[in-house]
């Protein structure tokens, strides 16, 4: 086992999260060879996830749309409950816990989404979106000293103070951006869960929003869960990397082991499609066939469909994550029988 | 000859108050099988670029000056009955989003026949045959089953191979792809822009590629146009500009880009947003987010200039070359 110097401030235990697809009862009921029956149809969002989040690291999760990594980002956070397994933060379980018990983990907590015109209330000036949160959680503070800190963190994260008036709409999209993110420092917070907060910005902007996330990282002591379909981003951003495939856990490494040494072949052809400035003509791994739907998980590895190293033991039987010498976790039969290395 | 023509391209938006100026003078030439990406930020004008050239623009902008001449034709003398043949038969476009693009409510079939019968004399029956031979072309497991299916049973790649398919129903001489794969998973964008290279070397067909991402316009094109605000402020050998950026903002462009930094390190960003078309700095546009500025770019614009490879429009890039030369004849 790789140790880890700093303890774990999160660690996810057989995370599982199913989405009921037939909810009523009426639903459930199926016309089938002439028989009626009941059926239950389920999307599996995440399978028997586990992974912890050490102090002060960037964990990020990468994968293509409908892998699961914003279900995972929820499930952390307490925004979804798990359908199995357990979710700790610094060793105390929080996936069980009421809205009350919740609430000093909410504070600690903080999360960024992908699109800030969507998460600011459109009829609330920024100085009151920021003046709300910092309000409920520290009801002891007085009003004077509440705006000391909004404007302290508009300062912060590069939005003029004096525009604290404005509404949403009056900025642009990177400042927005800004704004969710100075919302969420307000707080405090030790963790923040950021799903997709950049994807809908500019390059240049995309940059300085980048560069603000790691400022804060470094000056607070901040440990983040990075949800992004970027890996350019994740090679630059991250600490530690986990691949997810249709809800499951491919690889997880250290970044540069990683990006370096990928082992599983989802992860090989993931980094071959990113397209890279010296590159001439595309140059990757084509995978064939389509994404298989998580409504009806095929028995084994998820990715055997689309895999060219796949056998019959692939298709039956389910990878289990395993770890190699150099610290990388990899679930594929092909890696453990050396079959690829 | 060149295939398609843009010269002094002038696109204004009329709104209550004032005339806003979308393109200014924009110029460029496409010869018949070249690929050419426009590069830059939203609001950069490069939407309205591809937009202007099937004069699909809508109230309130226009063209208010410049000539597009496509294979010979001056676009602007055209009939909207003539334009309609143009577009679609000669010139296809692809957007970004094939949900919006596509008819929910109609078979992928009858949205094929449907373009084939607009512009060509044809039976429901060869209609869909050629159909066919397109969703083939295109790499769609099972075509014929795929025509009596709707645009929501298919994945978003699938959708966007089909978009591409009924773009070259009518075997156009020129694409126009506006950020066509900005929607869809990294693996996928790297199978559709192969498919995109790959028919276009193979048919001789001419690509405009607009998008913001500089690495799949390093890997698609020859040759590259990089605007700014309505502007063309740096054109010329896709790997040129990739290698050796001389416009101040294309080197941002590329700097800010996290593989060019040691991972960790603050990335190199570009102060600033780009301006509104309604409030546009005097002289050169990008002159308060530049390093270089310098008095001479607050007042005067700079013109857009031919330096060996490259055209850029930039003072400081121009005064550069002009020591060096100034240089190699005295040395």
């Amino acid at each position: 086992m790789v140790e880890h110097i700093a303890p774990d401030l999160i660690e996810v235990k057989n995370l599982e999260k199913r989405f009921a697809l037939d909810e009523g009862f009426l639903e459930t009921v199926k016309f089938r060879g002439g028989k009626i029956v009941r059926e239950k149809r389920e999307v599996h969002a995440v399978n028997n996830v586990s992974l912890s989040i050490a102090k002060g690291e960037a964990l990020c999760v990468v994968g293509e749309s409908g892998c699961g990594k914003s279900t995972l980002a929820r499930l952390v956070v307490g925004l979804l409950k798990p359908s199995a397994g357990e979710v700790l933060y610094g060793g105390n379980r929080v996936d069980n816990l009421s809205a009350r018990e919740m609430l000093p983990y909410r504070r600690k907590m903080q999360m960024i989404f992908q699109n800030p015109y969507a998460s600011l209330n459109a009829r609330m000036s920024i100085e009151q979106a920021l003046y709300e949160p910092v309000k409920v959680h520290n009801p002891r503070l007085t009003r004077a000293e509440i705006f000391d800190k909004v404007a302290e963190v508009m300062q912060a994260v590069g939005v003029d103070p004096s525009w604290a008036k404005r509404y949403p709409h009056e900025f642009s999209g990177g400042q927005r951006q800004r704004i969710a993110i100075a919302r969420a420092l307000t707080m405090d917070p030790e963790f923040v869960i950021a799903d997709e907060p950049i994807s809908a910005l500019d390059v240049s902007i995309q940059a300085q929003v980048l560069n603000l996330m790691l400022e804060a990282k470094e000056q607070r002591g901040l440990t983040y869960l990075f949800i992004t379909h970027d890996l350019s981003v994740v090679q630059h951003f991250g600490t530690r990397v986990a691949v997810f495939y249709l809800g499951s856990l491919c690889e997880l490494a250290d970044t540069k082991t990683l990006f370096d040494n990928p082992k599983h072949p989802y992860t090989q052809a993931l980094l071959s499609a990113v397209p890279k400035l010296s590159d001439n003509a595309p140059s990757h791994i084509r995978l064939k066939g389509e994404i298989p739907t998580p409504i009806n998980l095929p028995p084994g590895c998820p990715f055997a469909s689309r895999c060219v190293h796949a056998n019959s033991r692939c298709t039956t039987e389910l990878p289990a994550p395993l770890q190699k010498p150099d610290g990388a976790i990899v679930a594929c039969h092909a890696v453990e029988e050396g079959r690829i290395d | 000859m060149s295939l398609l023509s843009v010269r002094d391209l002038v696109v204004k938006f009329a709104m209550r108050h004032q005339t806003l100026t979308a393109l200014d003078q924009i110029s460029f030439e496409l010869a018949q099988g070249e690929r050419l990406g426009i590069v830059g930020e939203s609001g950069a004008g490069k939407s309205i670029t591809g937009f202007a050239i099937l004069n699909l623009l809508s109230q309130p902008g226009f063209i208010a000056g410049g000539k597009i001449m496509f294979d010979g034709k001056d676009m602007a003398s055209l009939s909207a009955e003539e334009m309609r043949l143009i577009r679609g038969d000669r010139i296809a476009m692809i957007f970004q989003d094939p949900m919006v693009t596509l008819n929910p409510v109609l078979t992928i079939g009858e949205q094929m026949v449907e373009t084939l019968q607009a512009h060509r004399k044809i039976s429901r029956r060869d209609a869909e045959k050629i159909a066919i031979v397109k969703l083939r072309e295109v790499y769609i497991p099972a075509p014929e089953e795929r025509l009596s299916q709707y645009p929501h049973e298919l994945s978003g790649g699938m959708r966007q191979r089909i978009i591409i398919a009924i773009a070259l129903l009518l075997d156009p001489q020129l694409i126009i792809a506006d950020e066509p794969t900005t929607a869809l998973d990294v693996t996928i964008q790297a199978d559709i822009m192969e498919l995109l290279l790959e028919l276009c070397t193979n048919n001789k067909v001419s690509l405009i590629l607009i998008t913001h991402d500089l690495g799949v316009v390093s890997q698609m094109t020859e040759r590259t146009l990089v605007m700014y605000a309505g502007k063309i402020i740096e054109s010329g050998k896709t790997r040129e500009i990739v290698n050796d950026p001389q416009h101040p903002y294309t080197q941002g462009l590329i700097n800010a880009l996290p593989q060019q930094t040691v991972p960790g390190q603050q990335l190199k960003q570009i102060p600033g947003n780009m301006p509104g078309l309604g409030s546009l700095p005097s002289g050169c546009a990008f002159h308060p987010r530049c390093d270089f500025a310098t008095d001479v770019c607050k007042k005067t614009a700079p013109e857009f200039v031919s330096f060996a490879d490259v055209k850029v429009a930039c003072h400081e890039v121009a005064r550069l070359h002009q020591t060096k030369e100034a240089e190699a004849k005295d040395g």
